[in-house]
């Protein structure tokens, strides 16, 4: 019964996303079909990070390669044999290197959106799981790794457009992309990517492979002492991640039209953590929810005042952290309900607003 | 002409930490069937035996033969299937698995990732594991959280882990940690009720238990064999009794 419920859940929800060209306005449309694309980043987050525990800080590496991969081939479609793409030529490059080169296939290029992101995750997961590294290095390793990625793309500016990253696409598939109703149909194929993942890892997270997953977070000693190798599974589940950071990119590229190092950076990749520890790390329909919650926060708040984004976010992720550790998405579990209850009573007792019989210190603190 | 076959064999094994001896020149035998009690100090270098038998630390020299085998470097993973297990010191059940489920990942016996896709357990793992469930007592309590359970009782759901591996040899670490006397005993009832099936290696220093256990005692000492014997001899040993037995009753005159 109550499974069901929940199934409704999820279907009203997209239902509603897939009604949404013809309830907003196209200007909101192009926003929510980004925010989308960041979604499913933040589902990968939910298998790496909430059920096995490893948190990434360098998704926007994974979620720039999706997206530069794409750009590749949108840049070369439409260009004649020999001809370079306009910021190379700018750049006084005279060849198209080979790594560029092999995007102009559109089938290679669209496989690439995944499978570029999850080998570059597989080499590394397996470099670093294997020496056993703690969580928080690893968290920092990821970090440097995006770094070095960003100052790569930037300083490499006749391979990869510097700062400005890669634009000015026109034609996906010979489909123009400046059409209203091109854009609605990568809406669309943005809100199917999305269900995918979301049914996909629904099933993930439900199977034995997900318990194994949760099981690892509580502690990996006792998993491999009970004869499991630990490495396949977080490795599987760290490239799962990087793959669907992947495909983000890539829809976030087309319906942006743009993908440039500003987006893809460190802060960047720590917000992608933000959105699903709002959402609630271990619940896949609240790391949607917090997706788009947090980035139409941003949106307004930094449209209304621009300097005060980065104070909300962050307090937006204390207040989370502190009250909601199951984020959003506890909202809906009584025991995480309960808990928030009980914090919020102590905060405002211990603030003095309410008198707390059963508070030791009550008396205490009229003594001087 | 021995009639008991030998299980274990841990062979002239070191273990150094900065040069620090933990284990030396270590040789220690166990005979297939039964429990076996190691006891000594803290700092004797009971857990490192552990750890080194399981592949948790590496000797400098000297090897383990499980078997007849030698396992002395592999993986941590292969160890156990081939059949060691152990329970650690302090509680080690997975936390946000429900006491079934702890049990049941305990209970597969593919454990590939390959196999982790939607293959439930098998009719016999089942059978196991409701055996299982039902020997450390928590039948009634599958479907609560690790979280739910007393301290004890999360002591013997890890000991039900690791008897679900069905694992030859099965190393408790300190079972009886924290547990009242009541539970003590009640451990001790269920260790007994393992022999036939599994080997037992009890590493504790709770006296009282190790009697009830009444199974052959090592006693070590600073990284080495003190003395082997019934429980009796070890206690009467003046040795022993000054290196171990001595503290304790120290202790309880203070």
């Amino acid at each position: 019964m109550q499974l069901r419920a929940e199934r409704t859940f999820y279907l009203i929800g997209f239902v509603l996303l897939a009604v949404a060209p013809w309830l907003v306005s196209p200007y909101n449309l192009s926003l929510l079909g980004r925010f989308l694309a960041y979604a499913i980043v933040a589902l990968g987050l939910v298998l790496v990070w909430g059920e096995a525990g490893i948190l990434s800080l360098g998704q926007g590496l994974f979620f720039g390669l999706g997206g530069y991969v794409l750009a590749m081939y949108l840049k070369l479609v439409n260009l004649a044999p020999g001809d370079l793409p306009d910021f190379m030529q700018w750049s006084g490059i005279s060849h198209l290197p080979a790594w560029w080169a092999i995007f102009r296939n559109p089938v290679i290029a669209t496989l690439g959106v995944a499978a570029v992101p999850a080998a570059v995750a597989a080499a590394f997961a397996w470099l670093v799981f294997h020496r056993r590294v703690g969580t928080v290095y690893f968290a920092l390793i990821t970090q440097a790794m995006v770094l070095a990625f960003v100052t790569l793309l930037s300083s490499e500016q006749g391979y990869t457009g510097g700062f400005n990253g890669l634009t000015d696409f026109h034609t996906l598939y010979g489909l123009s992309l400046d059409s209203q109703s091109v854009q609605n149909g990568l809406y669309w194929a943005t809100v199917a990517a999305l269900a995918a993942s979301f049914i996909g890892l629904k099933w993930l997270t439900g199977s034995h492979f997900g318990k194994l997953l949760r099981a690892l977070s509580d502690s990996e000693n006792r998993v491999r002492f009970l004869g499991y190798d630990s490495m396949p599974y977080k490795t599987i589940a760290f490239v799962i991640g990087a793959a669907l950071a992947g495909i983000g990119g890539a829809f976030f590229t087309l319906q942006a039209g743009v993908i440039s190092p500003a987006g893809i950076g460190v802060v960047s990749s720590i917000e992608m953590v933000v959105w699903v520890a709002v959402g609630g790390r271990r619940s896949l329909a609240g790391a949607i929810v917090g997706t788009l919650v947090v980035n139409f926060a941003q949106e307004m708040v930094s449209n209304a005042f621009p300097n005060v984004w980065p104070f909300a976010i962050g307090l937006m992720f204390i207040l989370v952290v502190t009250l909601l550790p199951s984020g959003l998405g506890g909202l809906f579990r009584p025991e995480a309900l309960a808990a928030l209850r009980a914090r919020l009573r102590r905060l405002s007792g211990a603030a003095g607003l309410i008198p707390m019989a059963d508070d030791p210190g009550r008396d205490m603190r009229g003594v001087k | 002409m021995k009639t008991v076959e030998t299980l274990l064999a841990v062979e002239d094994v070191t273990v150094e930490f900065d040069g620090f001896k933990a284990i030396d020149s270590l040789n220690f035998y166990v005979d297939k069937g039964g429990v076996r009690v190691l006891i000594g100090p803290n700092g004797a270098g009971k857990s490192t035996l552990c750890d080194t038998i399981i592949g948790r630390v590496r000797p400098r020299s000297g090897r383990i033969l499980f078997r007849g085998e030698d396992i002395t470097r592999l993986p941590e993973f292969r160890i156990v299937r081939k059949g060691i297990c152990r329970k650690f010191q302090t509680p080690g059940v997975l936390q946000s698995l429900s006491v079934h489920d702890n049990l049941a990942l305990a209970a597969r016996k593919t454990r590939d990732w390959w196999h982790a896709f939607g293959r439930d357990l098998t009719k016999a793992e089942r059978e196991r594991m409701e055996d299982v469930l039902a020997l450390i007592g928590l039948a009634d309590k599958r479907d609560y959280l690790p979280s739910q359970i007393s301290h004890g009782e999360k002591q013997w759901l890890e000991i039900g882990m690791v008897v679900a591996t069905e694992a030859e040899l099965l190393l408790l670490d300190e079972p009886t940690a924290g547990m009242s006397p009541q539970e003590t005993s009640d451990t001790a009832d269920l260790i007994r009720r393992l022999v036939g099936r599994h080997t037992v290696l009890v590493i504790d220093h709770d006296m009282s238990f190790v009697e009830q256990l009444d199974a052959p005692v090592s006693v070590l000492h600073m990284g080495a064999l003190l003395k082997e014997g019934s429980i009796a001899e070890v206690r009467s040993d003046p040795e022993v009794a000054a290196v171990y037995l001595g503290r304790i009753e120290d202790a309880a005159a203070a």
